[in-house]
């Protein structure tokens, strides 16, 4: 499980940093996407990976901590995820004023001659 | 519980709901809206300045006077905690100083030239606020993007092509460290278990050898994404770039931006990896040492290479920068209270510089380009254009006023007596020269000499460069224009070089604080004692209901 995990964040993030150094706008939104999912991705790691382990406690008296999974990557995660959608849309706004103002879809504002 | 122990929570409550009672008005008011903005500014100075004084106020057990809030009730290495001392009270006055010289400054004309201005601007100093002010790193990091998304916003403002493509990088590379910043949080939490920088500091020391390699990186990865916003070289490329197409009041807060990248290194750099941080003590200092010097040399070339004035002063940016993380990385007590003093001084004459520039390219170009740009986007608007003619007379021997007001920007950030630039830079060579330790047949490595070499490089490429521009400036117009200025916009840039002259002359009281701050910082114990032992406040009358909640609630979001 966690080869796969770890393949699947480094596929993103490699993805991602290519796509930014491409030079398009659209590239680089979709870039700074598949590189926030796989930070998202790397930061519920590192709570430890565990199957069918609840984050939350069920009971209250004497529990075992180590059948429960630990939430708090997943509350960060949660805010992570919030804060990069609000940027992401953010972005995206800039990205099409952009366009709208100079009629091209390269970062500079003008096609490579 | 009296209302004094709030006060720490309210340079972030504060412009929160100022920016979010100010969308509810009408955006055609811009009167009412500007003078809820102002009113708010200066109460927030006010509070600022009480909280200084709380912070300089010698406590009953001589140590330094540390205040910490609770937030939620949670205790410390469990909830987020806030942090009042030194360090952050100096940092929330140069803050709201700076943003009542920027608002004054936008009422002349910026600030109608975009939607939302006022929210944006309360937005961002609620978020630099509470980067200052907060002791918890995740918390840091939801701080640091409602400082960065409100800074799009303003970095936007008055729209126009070059302003576009520019913000363009500007989200791009933020939101790109932002990512970093995330990974470099979750490494420290995988490897540590806690995100609470006090908790972190007493953890540290106990990591074991093999997780000691996964620390470091963690580190070296939020490093950068601090580094970033501070632009060392290689990665502040995209700064004067930036900076150079905000609007003059943008530009004139943006100068503390920098400066909050600047402030984290400082605060984690001595608290996470002191002396007594066992196997990883000083960790990056030799970093940031050589970066920093790479990025004073490198903008002391920016700035003597850059024609266009608000390049020029985006390039001080780095040079302030690099001094900042060269005296960081040497970990010297003496030398970080000098940096503290220059941090201050050439923020404030940074943030001055930026509004003056506007005025003088007025001489040559009266300000018809910006207004062009602004009536093109926005549409001519009648009511506007007779508030327009209402505002005030111009003042008088405007030039002999932005020639003086020129003159002392360059005194300041070149570092020359008698201003207070010139007492930061001896501070910070004294402390060089005479490190502790090394007052008598001591020798000096080669880094140090080089950084005072470069320190001293830096000042003669910043006076060569003003010079240029200012015989550009006031000795080329032969006709003569005399630019329309109004007092509103020469008094700002009055009141930030006069909070520099002051400054100057309250240098021995100043020098005296920062000191105490770096010692307080490079001996963090009584900092992480207030805030691991910080009681929490008893609920004042005992309810019925079960208090089991805590459990199913997760304390590290924040809100």
């Amino acid at each position: 499980m966690e080869l796969v995990l770890a393949i699947g964040i480094g596929v993103l993030i490699g993805s991602g940093v290519w796509l930014l150094f491409r030079p398009r706008t659209y590239q680089l939104i979709i870039g700074l996407s598949l590189i926030a999912y796989g930070v998202n991705l790397f930061i519920f790691s590192m709570g430890r990976l565990k199957v069918a382990a609840p984050p939350v406690l069920s009971s209250a008296g004497a529990v075992n901590p180590a059948d429960y999974a630990d939430p708090i990557p997943q509350a960060l995660v949660l805010t992570a995820i919030v804060i990069g959608f609000a940027t992401t849309a953010l972005f995206l706004v800039v990205l099409l004023v952009s366009r709208g103002l100079t009629g091209s879809d390269h970062v500079d504002g003008r096609e490579p001659s | 519980m009296d209302w004094a122990e709030h006060l720490v929570i309210v340079p972030i409550l504060l412009p929160l709901i100022t920016g979010a009672a100010l969308l509810l008005i009408d955006e055609r008011r811009h009167a009412l809206k500007a003078a809820i903005n102002v009113i708010s500014t200066i109460a927030l100075a006010l509070v600022a300045i009480a909280l200084l004084d709380f912070a300089n106020t010698p406590t009953a057990t001589n140590g330094p006077a540390t205040k910490v809030y609770l937030l939620a009730n949670w205790p410390a290495p469990f909830g987020i905690v806030l942090v009042l001392d030194r360090l952050a009270a100096l940092m929330l006055v140069l803050t709201s100083m700076l943003a009542i010289a920027a608002i004054v400054y936008s009422l002349a004309r910026w600030h109608r030239s975009g939607p939302h201005f006022h929210t944006l601007f309360q937005l961002l100093l609620m978020g630099v606020n509470g980067a200052f002010l907060t002791g918890d790193l995740f918390n840091l990091f939801v701080f640091f993007e409602v400082m960065l998304a409100s800074s799009y916003g303003l970095m936007l403002h008055g729209s126009g092509q070059a302003r576009v493509k520019a913000g363009l990088h500007y989200i791009v590379v933020n939101l790109a460290a932002s990512s970093l910043f995330l990974i470099g949080v979750a490494m420290i939490y995988g490897v540590t278990g806690t995100l609470n920088m006090a908790d972190l500091a007493l953890r540290i020391p106990g990591v074991p050898a093999s997780d000691r390699m996964l620390l470091d990186a963690g580190a070296g990865i939020l490093g950068i994404a601090f580094l970033v916003k501070a632009g060392m070289w290689p990665l502040g490329f995209w700064l004067p770039t930036a900076y150079n197409a905000a609007a003059a009041p943008v530009a004139a807060i943006f100068a503390i931006l920098s400066k909050v990248g600047v402030y984290v290194l400082l605060r984690l750099s001595p608290l996470l990896f002191g002396v007594e941080a066992g196997a990883s003590s000083g960790f990056g200092d030799s970093w940031l040492l050589v970066g920093g010097m790479v990025t004073i040399a490198f903008g002391a070339i920016g700035v003597m290479a850059s024609q266009a004035k608000g390049r020029l002063a985006g390039y001080y940016i780095l040079v302030s920068s690099g001094t900042m993380l060269a005296a960081i990385g040497i970990a010297n007590v003496s030398a970080t209270a000098g940096a503290l003093y220059y941090m201050v001084s050439s923020t404030l004459a940074i943030s001055a510089f930026f509004l003056l520039i506007e005025l003088i390219d007025r001489v040559q170009d009266p300000s018809a380009g910006v207004l062009a740009i602004t009536l093109d986007a926005y549409g001519e608007d009648l009511e506007e254009e007779e508030a327009e003619e209402e505002i005030g007379v111009a003042i008088p021997s405007t030039l002999a006023i932005l020639g003086i007001s020129f003159a002392a920007c360059g005194l300041l950030l070149a570092g020359l007596p008698p201003l207070s630039g010139f007492v930061g830079k001896f501070a910070i060579l004294t402390a060089l020269l005479n490190p502790d330790g090394l007052t008598e047949g001591g020798s000096l490595s080669p880094a140090i000499w080089t950084f005072v070499a470069l320190l001293v490089i830096s000042g003669l490429a910043a006076m060569i460069s003003l010079t240029r521009a200012g015989i550009q400036a006031f000795w080329a117009p032969i006709e003569g224009i005399v630019p329309r200025v109004l007092l509103m916009e020469i008094a700002p840039i009055a009141f930030l070089l006069s909070l520099c002259v002051g400054l100057t002359i309250f240098g021995g009281p100043v020098m005296r604080y920062m000191d105490q701050t770096a010692q307080s910082l490079h001996a963090p114990h009584s900092y992480i004692r207030d805030v691991m032992s910080a009681p929490r406040v008893e609920a004042p009358a005992p309810e019925a209901t079960a208090p089991e909640a805590p459990a199913t609630k997760t304390p590290e979001v924040a809100p």
